[in-house]
């Protein structure tokens, strides 16, 4: 068997090339050390100029107009669903673009909301009292806060998965989270914070067994790994345009065909309808149905560039890209004394996330050392408030990486470490000589 | 190696800048930390973006215009700005009227909303004006504002349920 060339490392270098923002300089001409993609990523060249040529060419706006523009602008849009829904092995019908992963999770939510007072179709998604829905306790709070509320508005009980010591979700006792009364079960695919990979055929299993709907937060995934929904075998997912080198303003919400053909609307008005008269309307068959209004179209466009662009470099080359820039991460912080790191230590279902603590310095200032070397990372708690707690940390430092990241990003990640646990003055010899004043120098 | 040096010296006087001695000093050592009695209101306020918290109690003797904000006590937990911007609070606010605290309050206000264009007077502002650095990095100066907001809310709870005169 010889190599298949879709394996060969990343050259980064020349990935780095289609990101002109790499080459720009912060704080006073340092090189920029971009780890915070988990964030927002930077977009390539290709993207940008994707949107620009739509924007151009054949801008209009779509599925209304008989005229010429009308016609490219839609088959643009359309073309770009195509190619997104089979980048993440689902079929056309089943993407729905929203504004971003969390429309995307309202829009389930809202829906469930909605099916009380919708015809027979919609049974499935009731939730009343006596219902459970069971969310985890690492989850961002996008897919924390909309279940909260749908409980609220529905009388719905919430339980939750807990966490282990080493920030993954606690499965011991799925049975007995997962249960008949369970209706939905939602939960991440890849932890924004602390990087573990869910096992995610296990709930899904489970959640099969009893009937419940599940719900996947890919939005840390399916920008890093290779992700096929119908093999997850989830009933819905999210995930964010902008987290995977496309436009921010697009997000996705998959769903499975059947599922969307009975869910009914969460927002409506032009586009989503069937026939519309005074005394009531019908409604278009999915995705439309959940796509009210104009909708954006260039970013959509944007999004479809940036499909082709990693679906080219290939997400198995960048998951493994990742996989040895963490590696090289854990194991420079773990030779820091006083780093400890929040979440799975071992390399296995672990993806490119890195968060820790430094002991006698706070998040917040060890970003801000970080950020006068020109190393850009996540400070706070990560929009995940719960975990943080449950880790017993108030706030962590999150270094996330993609593909134009290097050893050299990881190389003065850990060196900015050094440097604030000197500038703090927390057991590391000083940088500067004996006597000599900080305000000195 | 030579390049590498002054790299550093400057990345230390930009750091140098927000973190002064005075704000390193009180962070390491804060002055009237802890929640004492008594107290006429306690607050509880959150920095949502980050999740740094403060708990403060007020307590003020006398009516009217001659109320005296006689005690801040706070238990925070936080970064070094936060936790620095309060102890220099209760140094600026303790043995003041009310009045001449939401002036202070103000002063600090202005000067942390200034993008670092405010000349703060030392003055009013003592060891306050150690904040200026801060005010050129945005994302910090919610760091900074926590315990004065939290004490200005405190402040007007009383104010509000003993019908103590402000200003």
């Amino acid at each position: 068997m010889t190599a298949a060339p879709e394996k060969a490392p990343l050259d980064v270098a020349t990935i780095r090339k289609d990101f002109s923002i790499l080459e720009r300089t912060v704080r006073d001409g340092h090189r920029l050390v971009y780890l915070d993609s988990g964030a927002t990523s930077q977009r390539p060249r290709a993207v940008l100029d994707a949107e620009r040529a739509f924007l151009e060419t054949s801008n209009a706006a779509v599925h209304r107009g008989a005229h010429q523009l009308a016609e490219e602008a839609t088959d643009a849009y359309e073309g770009a669903r195509a190619r997104i829904a089979a980048f993440v092995g689902v079929a056309a019908d089943e993407v729905v673009f929203t504004k971003n992963a969390t429309e995307g999770v309202n829009l389930v939510a809202y829906a469930m909301s909605n099916a009380a007072t919708s015809g027979a179709g919609a049974e499935r998604f009731r939730v009343g009292p006596g219902d459970e829905i069971v969310v985890t306790e690492l989850e961002h709070h996008a897919n924390l806060v909309p279940w909260q509320q749908l409980c609220q508005r529905t009388g719905a009980t919430l339980r939750w998965f807990g966490v282990t010591d080493s920030g993954r979700i606690d499965l011991s006792d799925t049975d007995g989270l997962i249960t008949e009364r369970t209706k939905v079960v939602a939960f991440t695919h890849l932890s924004n914070v602390t990087g573990a990979v869910t096992p995610v055929e296990r709930i899904v299993a489970r959640a099969r067994e009893v009937g419940a709907l599940t719900v996947l937060d890919a939005c840390q995934s399916v920008p890093h790994l290779p992700v096929d929904f119908r093999a997850l075998g989830v009933d819905f997912a999210v995930f964010s345009g902008h987290k995977m080198l496309g436009p921010s303003g697009v997000g996705v919400l998959v769903g499975r065909g059947e599922l969307l053909g009975a869910m009914p609307p969460f927002l409506t008005g032009g586009s989503m309808i069937e026939v519309v008269r005074m005394e009531g309307s019908t409604f278009a068959p999915p995705p439309q149905r959940f796509e009210a209004g104009v909708p954006m179209t260039s970013q959509a466009v944007g999004l479809g560039a940036a499909v082709d662009y990693l679906t080219e470099i290939g997400l198995d080359r960048v998951a493994e890209h990742e996989h040895q820039l963490a590696e090289a991460a854990l194991h420079g912080l773990a030779g820091i004394d006083g780093v400890r790191v929040v979440g799975p230590t071992e390399l296995v279902d672990r993806a490119g996330v890195v968060s820790f603590v430094v002991d006698g310095v706070h998040a917040h200032d060890v970003g801000q050392v970080l950020d006068s070397l020109g190393v850009e990372v996540r400070v706070g708690h990560h929009c995940a408030w719960p975990l943080h707690r449950r880790m017993g940390v108030p706030a962590t430092v999150r270094a996330t990486f993609y593909l134009y990241n290097d050893l050299d990003d990881v190389r003065a990640l850990v060196d900015g470490v050094h440097e604030a646990k000197r500038f703090f003055g927390v057991g590391e010899a000083p940088a500067v000589a004996a006597g000599e004043d900080r305000n000195g120098v | 190696m030579r390049l590498v040096r002054i790299a550093t010296g400057c990345d230390r006087m930009q750091l140098d800048q927000m973190y002064q001695e005075i704000i390193l000093d009180h962070y390491k050592n804060p002055h009237r930390r802890g929640l004492r009695e008594p107290f006429e209101a306690e607050v509880h306020h959150v920095n949502p973006t980050c999740g740094d918290e403060v708990t403060l109690r007020v307590h003020l003797k006398g009516d009217g215009d001659r109320a005296v904000v006689d005690d801040v006590s706070y238990d925070a937990q936080g970064c070094s700005i936060s936790q620095a911007a309060t102890s220099v609070l209760t140094d600026l606010v303790v043995g003041r009227t009310v009045a001449e605290a939401f002036d202070k309050h103000a002063a600090f206000l202005e000067l942390m909303q200034g993008r670092g264009q405010v000349e703060p007077d030392e003055d009013v502002l003592e060891d306050g004006i150690a904040f200026a650095g801060v005010a050129r990095y945005p994302a910090r100066v919610k760091c900074a504002l926590l315990g004065w907001m939290a004490f200005k809310d405190a402040v007007a709870r009383v104010v509000e349920t003993n019908g103590v005169a402000a200003r």
